[in-house]
């Protein structure tokens, strides 16, 4: 068996990149809000729940949204064989910190409700129409071995056919996203350590 | 009654970040759920600590608040009916 990472997308430093390629490059001290609206009006399709999602769901909305353009995965696939792998570092700390700072006033139900990473994974299953398993860890750093293996696991066990695995961080104004498609017989490099380190790495 | 329409337009579109509605978007009289602007049952959430933050004024009875968040025009009732305007 085979399986192939078919499309990568990137962004750190307010440059996205997809499959390598500069889709949005803005100036480094654009505060994170500015930035990543500025690539939604350009790029995402119309969604109102947008602007009421915390940043990291934001990130990794526009994270997905790029890599799977033009894509129709859940069609091709059928929803329950679609699956989401994510980690990051800071969890949901940035919404966390934020919700805290209204509970000593009125707490923000709005808040409350993204005190979870895995809520991205909900969004992003919502837009595309996902049903297969998703699953969120946090890891102190970008580990490609395990990303590769856990999806290599669920595509051999016919978990799923497609998974797409990601890092997706951010706190205050630190952030960083990759997401990958992985295919089973797809076209593309092999799902490897070495190569996902290398899409990450942005090489 | 018009003034405090305008000012829970305006305070609504920022509580509930509603990025692209300006207050001329919405009439006193459309519904604020469903077919109306679309909120959700998080925003009824919001609209209760409004309420709260900002006329002092408590929401207990669910049902009652289903007739209140009815439109803006009905909230800006029951704020002036308690009041709070």
């Amino acid at each position: 068996m085979s399986i192939q990472i078919t499309s990568a997308c990137l962004i750190r430093n307010n440059h996205i990149q997809l499959n390598g390629e500069t889709m949005i490059e803005k100036e480094k001290h654009l505060p994170f809000n500015e930035f990543i609206k500025g690539a939604y009006e350009l790029n995402a399709s119309p969604n109102l729940k947008f602007f009421k999602m915390d940043n990291l769901c934001k990130l990794a909305f526009i994270t997905s949204e790029f890599l799977l353009k033009n894509k129709k995965i859940s069609e091709q696939y059928g929803a329950e064989n679609v699956s989401l792998l994510f980690a990051n570092t800071s969890s949901s700390l940035d919404t966390d910190i934020n919700y805290y700072n209204t509970v000593k006033d009125f707490a923000s139900p709005s808040l409350f409700v993204y005190t979870l990473p895995n809520i991205m994974l909900g969004e992003i299953s919502i837009r595309n129409k996902f049903k297969g398993e998703n699953a969120f860890f946090v890891f102190e750093q970008f580990q490609a071995d395990f990303l590769c293996n856990y999806a290599t696991q669920l595509i051999k066990e016919k978990k799923a056919k497609v998974v797409i695995i990601g890092w997706v961080e951010l706190l205050k104004e630190n952030y960083e996203s990759f997401l990958c498609l992985t295919e089973e017989n797809g076209n593309g490099a092999e799902l490897t350590n070495e190569n996902l380190n290398e899409l990450y790495n942005g090489k | 009654m018009d003034a405090l329409i305008a000012k829970l337009k305006t305070q609504i579109i920022e509580q509930l970040n509603l990025e692209g509605v300006s207050p001329e978007d919405i009439s006193p009289d459309d519904s604020l759920f469903g077919e109306g602007l679309g909120l959700d049952s998080i925003d009824a959430l919001e609209l209760i600590v409004l309420l709260e933050k900002n006329y002092g004024l408590k929401i207990e009875n669910p049902a009652e608040g289903k007739k209140i968040f009815y439109t803006i025009r009905s909230i800006a009732e029951y704020i002036t009916a308690n009041g709070k305007a």
